[in-house]
């Protein structure tokens, strides 16, 4: 019963339970079950029961489908560490929005998932609780930072999840791990209880098994926020897909984002343009297009981001929470022992990149440059979106690589997010969708959009969907 | 650390050779006004469920070393 029950997809599980066909308990029991036998370090926590606080799942627009939490929400009254051994077993006194939504939505909480420490990383290997794996080869990454989030719902140890997108930290363990992930327009979702990163580009979002689940998911998490100022209306009601072609629809190829230049491996490469030929024949009309300033995205962002967390992670300082080192010494003593005992080494290397960012006499040639830079690539994607609807490139320039493969180049890890970043330096929304097999490891194909064109993102996403018929789930008997 | 960060600045350092100099920086992504919540008092989490979370509290406070302690 359990195999058969985690077959279903979040939605279809959902619609059984709201007709009373299906048990929200059992169904509930079948994934706990499962989270806390999880071999694949997916999860931090898992929950004993549903809480008790949510609605009647059987009435619910979510009808009681449980959902895994990157560990950086926080949850009140459970471990949120945000993958760091500094918050090591803090149990914050409130919920994040996103999180308190998705409750009252009828998504109870099945458990925390792994990260990469404080969402730095492409492949959760820097994580303070140790590496999360690729439910298809667990000798690989599952990409990161919301690694535990994408091995879980591979591996049908979670219906559903939600993550966070900074650069691709959605979108990329997405596609190593063969399930789909959405970064929404920034502002769509509260960033409220959420252990902040870099707080002009994150953003929460799903991880799910299909374009069907990511909408519904998507639609109880959207929304404005009175606790979030960056956080907008909005414009319309978030639809269930239903498109079975891309007629109507001009899809851009940035030509910098698909070639060999941001390393791009061939086997991807082929992966995407099989689903580009079953788009035009979806009727999709095809054409290159440029994104001149693309390559220095990465740049940018490895300027800005760190510049921002460095900023964000000086709350960590062993007073208020958490970890605290050597609290009979003098104050700064405390917080640098604190901070060194705490923090991971790629945090570090954050910090102290984002705080030469900043210091004086360097803010204008790195940080100021930076926004400049980030100027350049929202206008060349505002000059795109006036010839085409949306723009496809692969997601990941390469498949999941072996756990330490890229641990000793922080270049080459940072090289990840090439595709994915220059969507959230303009904070529009995209989404990765499997698109077939490399050498038996899975492709994404990313899709993007101009700011709030979600509902045209998930038609155009399902109806390539539906061409591609990926059905590549490892076991999850 | 100091070659891998050395290496990355490196890298970063590409952007210098744009001409950016008519380009004005990034402040919002989106094109919306931040709207503000109405400046009015609301209830805040009780005192001992915040210290609660905090590694020294000290009475209703939260505790922290003196700045003019002698290093230890």
């Amino acid at each position: 019963m359990t195999a058969a029950l985690v077959q279903l997809t979040a939605a279809q599980a959902g619609a059984r339970v709201r007709a009373r066909e299906l048990d929200p308990r059992e169904l509930f029991e079948a994934y706990r079950q499962r989270a806390a036998t999880d071999e694949l370090n997916a999860f931090t926590w898992v929950a004993e029961a549903p809480a008790a606080a949510g609605p009647s799942p059987a009435d619910a627009p979510l009808g009681g489908v449980p959902v895994a939490v990157k560990d950086l929400f926080c949850t009140e009254g459970v471990p949120s560490q945000a993958g760091s051994r500094i918050l090591e077993g803090y149990r914050p006194p409130y919920s994040a929005t996103v999180v308190e939504r998705l409750t009252r939505a009828g998504a109870p909480l099945l458990g925390k998932t792994n990260q990469d420490e404080f969402a730095m990383g492409s492949s959760t290997e820097n994580s303070g609780f140790g590496p999360a794996r690729n439910p298809w080869d667990r000798a690989r990454v599952p990409g990161g930072s919301s690694g535990g989030s994408a091995a879980a719902v591979a591996a049908g140890l979670a219906p559903w999840a939600i993550g966070t997108d900074t650069g691709g930290s959605i979108r990329q363990p997405a596609a190593l791990c063969g399930v789909v992930g959405f970064k929404p327009t920034y502002g769509a979702c509260s960033r409220y209880g959420m252990i902040a990163f870099a707080s002009s580009l994150d953003q929460a979002g799903p991880l799910t098994r299909d374009v069907t689940d990511a909408a519904l998911l998507f639609g109880q998490m959207v929304g404005r926020d009175p606790r979030d100022s960056t956080s907008l209306k909005f414009p319309e009601p978030v639809r269930l897909p239903h498109a079975d072609s891309l007629r109507g629809f001009r899809l851009g190829i940035p030509e910098e984002l698909t070639g060999t230049e941001g390393g791009v491996e061939p086997g991807v490469r082929d992966a995407f343009d099989r689903s580009l030929e079953l788009a035009e024949k979806l009727g999709a009309a095809i054409e290159p297009c440029r994104l001149p300033h693309a390559p220095h995205a990465l740049s940018a962002y490895y300027l800005i981001a760190p510049a921002e967390a460095s900023a964000n992670l000086a709350r960590f300082d062993g007073v208020r929470y958490g970890l605290r080192v050597d609290g009979e010494a003098d104050l700064l003593t405390m917080y640098s022992r604190t901070r060194a005992a705490g923090f991971g080494l790629e945090v570090k290397r954050r910090i102290m990149l984002g705080t030469y960012a900043l210091s004086s006499g360097y803010y204008e040639a790195y940080y100021g440059t930076a926004q400049k830079v980030r100027t350049r690539i929202a206008q060349d994607l505002h000059a795109v979106f006036e010839r085409f609807d949306l723009i496809a490139t692969p997601t990941s320039p390469w498949t999941a690589f072996e756990l330490g493969a890229k641990l000793d180049d922080p270049l080459q890890m940072y090289l990840n997010d090439f595709c994915t970043v220059p969507m959230s330096l303009a904070g529009i929304p995209a989404i990765s969708i499997p698109c077939g097999l490399s050498d038996g490891l899975p492709v994404g194909f990313q899709l993007a959009g101009p700011a709030f064109s979600e509902n045209r993102l998930f038609e155009a996403a399902f109806a390539l969907e539906r061409a591609i018929g990926y059905d590549g789930s490892p076991a999850r008997g | 650390m100091a070659s891998e960060l050395s290496h990355v600045l490196d890298h970063i350092e590409k952007i210098s050779e744009l001409d950016l100099s008519d380009v004005p920086p990034t402040s919002h992504v989106v094109d919306a006004a931040t709207p503000l919540r109405r400046d009015e008092p609301e209830p805040c989490l009780p005192r001992e469920v915040v210290l609660a979370g905090a590694p020294e509290p000290v009475g209703d406070g939260f505790g922290v070393p003196s700045p003019g302690a002698a290093p230890a």
